[in-house]
């Protein structure tokens, strides 16, 4: 007797309780865009936090809301931003895809130090003591900050400075937050020349600190026939809305720190 | 070496350790030292590390005088704060004594010419920080004509209060400990706060230092007019001269002059030899037993700290009129033969000071302006002496030690040490994947910079560096 009383008791709480949730659920429903589910599966899903949102659930979410461009993805790129472009039925204007570059080719041996560091190696601290230990106030450090952050494996360190891998950058731009010299800097990925140096020391005293340091001889802006390269504050300066990628500075240039992308030309070709 | 053992011998056995103590008792009054001049436990704060002072080589050495070279530097930026305004032109004619560089901002101080000669360069120069900051360049020529508005103003008792803060300001002293904080602003504490106790710090705990020591035996008189300026100026009830308990002598010299006999506010006191005991807060809690609030400034508690070498110069630019122009500098380390204690004219490049010892004597691993715990390293010797400078030390690869940095095991021994009471280890990870939130919570910014946890560590690792870095970081978020 005891038992059934029970179990009618419990049963009857159950159901009421049942009851409560079923009817909560229907009144207090939150609609979520159903889109966003479908939004999630066309990002990369590396969470990579570029966009500026917490990550790819978060961008969205804000997506969803109309409070975030289609080309906010700077990992998933023109294509991601098409697609995205046709779910949520706006047009796509993503521009022209960007890469990463480290503009320093101070490599060791090159770039003169003014004295052993022995500290912690990370460029941040590095950097705070006395700028570093290159003597070169623009000169990749090398300790791999940018290193740390990427997340699709496109940076190494060779030969203490950083070289980035344009196949695998996705231009999401951490590592140029990550630089305490602000020596990464963003350049169009279908351009095959880049000037890798940032220094603005007058010729004279950079040929003492870094043989692979532009010394502002301005042969490249002559050999431009486009009007393309400048040297602005002794360091010369690639306006990529006028580059033709001809390679006229690249030949003339005699500390050779116009760099041509070779491997990555052939990817651009296929 | 005797209190160590009498509370080893205390702790271990009660019996024993009264009839030590009755022998140690008996012993110093044979000695003839009376027991209340040197009691066995000195008042101290907590945590704290024993470095070797290194103090023997250059404490037994009279001051001297280094003689300016020809070439002289004044960065516009030789105090806490912001930087001056130069009010000269290249071409000029300057005086010793003659302002170059005018306060400029809230918290700044005048830089004044120690030299006579020309301005030949206002240019960015090689600074103690490390980057290039302007700098006034001065040729000497060697004949130190005094500038013509150089008059004393007379005893500091026949000044008012106001009158006093205002010579500090224009002098231009700055702490001459190491922080350089312009001492005219500390003299204005902020309206409803009272200062009550000034305090001498004479502590020096920094290894290899001994200009405070020499200044305190050497310039008594010149300190104690100082102690005298500055009870007025701010009005205090008490003045503290402290000093470490390696430096004893020093305030048996004090206690001797007529100037301290006669002045009841003046008073001395003796600390335990422990670093960072020279720290404004550490001296604090071990004199006067209170502590500084999380975030505050001694003025909360009615205190105001000022250095035995500032303290000095305050009375000379009383009492003869002449800026702070030249600081003691002691210049030592196991790369140097011949160590000094020099009164160096402000602006005189490291290298003249090495230089006038005899150079090196072996390659140095590391040249340091300031003591080997809190100095900072410098890569050329084009550096001038600044006002906050006080010792360059050329030290060798024995000195420096071998730096090979492994994992942090816990053992806390950076917490056990830690003066501000904080948690090195658990900050030192938090900056290394850097989380602001987390750091304000264990209260960062009360770092004071000492760099107990780094000494102390047996993986060799670096927490100070990496807490440096995430304050300025933090820093840089909130403005």
């Amino acid at each position: 007797m005891h038992i059934l009383i029970a179990v009618a008791a419990l049963g009857a709480t159950g159901l009421v309780l049942g009851l409560l949730l079923a009817g909560a659920s229907k009144y207090l429903e939150v609609e979520q865009d159903e889109r966003i589910p479908i939004i999630i599966d066309l990002l990369p899903g590396a969470n990579c936090g570029a966009c500026g949102y917490a990550g790819c659930a978060a961008f969205a979410q804000a997506l969803a809301e109309g409070k975030a461009p289609v080309n906010g993805c700077p990992v998933g790129g023109a294509k991601t931003s098409e697609k995205l472009a046709k779910v949520l039925g706006v047009k796509s204007d993503s521009g022209s895809e960007k890469v990463a570059v480290v503009l320093c080719r101070g490599v060791d041996g090159a770039a003169k130090k003014k004295f052993v560091y022995e500290g912690i190696e990370s460029c941040e601290i590095a950097h705070n003591l006395s700028g570093g230990d290159k003597v070169c106030n623009f000169g990749c450090l090398g300790f791999g900050d940018c290193f740390n952050v990427c997340r699709f494996d496109a940076i190494k360190i060779e030969n203490g400075v950083a070289v980035i891998d344009p196949e695998k950058c996705t231009a999401c731009g951490l590592c140029i937050n990550a630089c305490p010299k602000g020596i990464i800097r963003f350049k169009p990925k279908d351009k095959i020349y880049s000037v890798r140096c940032l220094s603005q020391e007058k010729g004279a005293q950079m040929k003492n600190i870094c043989s692979a340091g532009c010394i502002a001889c301005r042969l490249c802006e002559k050999a431009c026939e486009f009007d393309a390269i400048k040297v602005v504050d002794n360091i010369a300066v690639i306006d990529y809305s006028k580059c033709t990628d001809c390679g006229k500075c690249f030949e003339v240039c005699p500390k050779k720190i116009i760099y041509k992308e070779t491997a990555f030309k052939k990817m651009v070709a296929k | 070496m005797a209190s160590i053992l009498y509370e080893v011998v205390r702790l271990t056995c009660p019996q024993v350790g009264i009839c030590v103590s009755l022998l140690i008792f008996v012993g110093r009054k044979a000695m003839g030292i009376s027991l209340l001049h040197l009691p066995l436990r000195f008042p101290t704060f907590t945590g704290g590390v024993h470095p070797d002072d290194n103090k023997r080589h250059t404490a037994h050495l009279k001051i001297e005088e280094l003689s300016a070279p020809k070439k002289m530097i004044f960065p516009t930026l030789q105090n806490a704060g912001a930087p001056g305004e130069v009010v000269v032109e290249v071409g000029d004619s300057v005086k010793v004594g003659q302002l170059l560089i005018k306060q400029c901002g809230i918290i700044s101080a005048n830089h004044h010419c120690s030299v006579s000669g020309t301005v030949i360069a206002i240019e960015p120069h090689l600074h103690p920080c490390g980057s290039h900051v302007k700098s006034v360049i001065v040729e000497n020529d060697e004949k130190y004509e005094v500038f013509r508005n150089i008059k004393p103003l007379g005893h500091p008792e026949n000044l008012t209060k106001e009158e006093i803060i205002k010579a500090v300001s224009n002098a231009g002293i700055v702490g001459m400990g190491g922080a350089a904080f312009p001492t005219h602003i500390k003299l204005s504490p902020p309206s409803g706060k009272k200062i009550n106790h000034i305090i001498i710090n004479g502590a020096e705990c920094e290894p290899f230092l001994t200009s405070d020591y020499r200044v305190m035996l050497e310039d008594t008189d010149e300190l104690l007019i100082g102690c005298g300026a500055l009870l007025k100026a701010v009005d205090a009830s008490e003045c503290i001269i402290v000093a470490e308990s390696n430096k004893k002598d020093a305030i048996a010299k004090i206690k001797q002059n007529p100037i301290y006999q006669k002045n009841e506010k003046i008073k001395t006191a003796i600390v335990k030899t422990k670093y960072p005991q020279g720290g404004e807060k550490q001296l604090l809690s071990a004199v006067l037993k209170k502590e500084v609030p999380p975030g505050g400034l001694p003025a909360d508690i009615g205190a105001v700290v000022v250095n035995i070498d500032t303290c000095a110069a305050v009375a000379r630019s009383i009492t003869t009129g002449m800026p702070l122009i030249t600081r003691v500098v002691t210049v030592s380390g196991g790369a140097v033969a011949n160590k000094r204690n020099f009164k160096v004219r402000i602006g005189t490049p490291v290298a003249d000071a090495i230089n006038a010892v005899g150079g090196f004597t072996a390659e140095p691993a590391k040249i340091l302006l300031g003591g080997p715990m809190m100095g900072v390293a410098i890569h050329s010797t084009d550096i001038p002496v600044t006002k906050g400078v006080g010792a360059i030390l050329a030290l060798t690869e024995k000195d420096v030690g071998i730096k090979v940095t492994t994992n942090c095991t816990q053992c806390g021994k950076c917490v056990d040490v830690c003066p501000m009471n904080l948690m090195p280890t658990i900050i030192d990870r938090y900056c290394e994947n850097f989380d602001a939130e987390m750091l304000e919570k264990l209260n960062i910014a009360d770092c004071i910079e000492c760099g107990s946890c780094t000494f102390i560590c047996p993986a060799r690792r670096d927490p100070l560096q990496r807490i440096r870095t995430a304050k300025k970081k933090i820093n840089a978020f909130k403005k």
